[in-house]
């Protein structure tokens, strides 16, 4: 278990570094050979079709699974945001966010700007997708992480939320974060790359 | 060591309160309403319920540890928090270890407790209630550390509840034989025993039932 020095050492900008990497589900390799890099302040949408390995990719990125060949190195706390909210069901969201608060620290987030103040008394499954949606977001601002990996982050969001969630996203980057979007709907991020995983897709090959 | 708090508290508030659960009532309620019926069921022989009460506790309380064993670990690996949790640096090993320290403390005491009605219903004298209390004390960690390790073991299987009952009941015979025999033979090497093995199942616990979260993650 980390614990937080008393006296940490000031940050180094975070980095994302993907080399030669291939992943494999159950039997068959989604991709391969892949190589990538992330500076600091750096924003990468991972497009390509369902099921080419795009959640696989950022779970390799953030360690909760392991890579079939090639190496990941990440330097900088990660945060995920993926279609599970981590949110106690039967908890009011207040509740249920204030546990996260509570393991992250006193972080800023900003729950009035993400329109959760007036559900902070309802209890997390009765919000609607684009809800559970902003409230994790919510739990994301509060980790304080350089580094974010969203997993088809606009699902269920509406327009207003899309633009909210593009504009914290950018403002991330422009702090110096880095962003990693794995969606296939368009992300509208300035000077944000593309990377096109069914490039990467061994579909020709024989497994 | 507040993460270790923000943990504990989380645990105790979903598994000692309940909720939609039910928390520590439900087994609370199932340990007596068997130790009711047993009178019941074997008549009104004062003798014979005085000699065979304190085993039917026993397995009365290997029955109710077994009952939350669902809602242990796998809604947390559905929800995504073991990931959220890994990706703070905090190790499914200590994750385990607090669920064990909780998952106890929602059962343990509570079914404590409820032996003094239940031997009470079943006649025992104060002797015997002395001792089944001390092999409860003894036992209920090692039933509590054993039953987290399943749950964490079947988590995401179909069926999963049922098998987790399944699994607990062999592996839980060391306890009960140590802890039911000591009624029997009055000594305190039972007692040891019962400690013994439950200390077993608690060194285990963390690492077999950390290991199981990150295999079901895939």
């Amino acid at each position: 278990m980390q614990e937080a020095a008393p006296f940490p050492p000031p940050p180094s900008p975070p980095t994302v570094a993907v080399t030669d990497l291939a992943c494999r589900r159950g039997d068959r390799v989604l991709f391969s050979r892949l190589s990538l890099r992330l500076q600091a302040g750096e924003a990468l949408q991972v497009a390509g079709r369902n099921g080419v390995g795009k959640s696989s990719l950022l779970r390799i990125v953030a360690g909760l699974a392991p890579a079939f060949a090639g190496s990941v190195g990440a330097e900088g706390r990660v945060g995920l945001l993926d279609e599970r909210p981590a949110l106690d069901p039967a908890l009011p969201l207040g509740r249920a966010l204030a546990f996260w608060r509570r393991l992250d620290g006193a972080a800023g987030d900003d729950l009035a700007r993400l329109g959760l103040t007036p559900l902070l008394d309802v209890p997390v499954r009765y919000l609607s997708t684009g809800q559970k949606k902003r409230a994790a977001l919510a739990r994301l601002l509060g980790q304080d992480a350089a580094i974010w990996l969203l997993d088809e982050p606009l699902n269920g969001l509406d327009g207003h939320a899309v633009e909210l969630a593009e504009a914290i996203t950018a403002e991330h980057c422009a702090a110096g974060g880095i962003a990693m979007i794995a969606s296939h709907q368009p992300f509208r991020l300035p000077a944000m790359r593309v990377l096109d995983l069914s490039a990467h897709a061994l579909s020709e090959h024989a497994a | 060591m507040s993460r270790v708090a923000a943990l504990l508290r989380r645990d105790l508030a979903r598994l000692l309160l309940g909720g939609r659960g039910g928390g520590a009532l439900l087994p609370v309620l199932f340990f007596l309403s068997v130790a009711m019926l047993y009178p019941f069921a074997v008549g009104p022989d004062a003798p014979l319920l005085a000699r065979t009460g304190g085993g039917v506790i026993w397995v009365a309380a290997l029955l109710a540890a077994i009952l939350p064993l669902d809602r242990l670990v796998e809604p947390d690996i559905e929800l995504g928090m073991f990931d959220q949790w890994a990706l703070r640096g905090i190790s499914e090993e200590l994750v385990i270890a607090v669920r064990v320290i909780a998952h106890w403390l929602s059962f343990g005491p509570p079914l404590m407790l409820a032996a003094l009605p239940a031997a009470a219903l079943l006649g025992l004298d104060g002797r015997t209630l002395g001792i089944v209390e001390v092999g409860l004390l003894a036992g209920t960690p090692g039933l509590a550390a054993l039953g987290v390790t399943v749950a964490a073991l079947t988590a995401g299987l179909r069926g999963g509840a049922a098998l987790s009952g399944l699994l607990v009941i062999p592996m839980a015979v060391p306890v009960l034989i140590f802890g039911a025999g000591s009624l029997g033979t009055g000594g305190t090497s039972g007692l040891a025993l019962t400690a013994a093995a439950s200390l077993v199942l608690i060194a285990i616990a963390p690492f077999a039932g950390g290991a199981a979260v990150r295999a079901a993650r895939g």
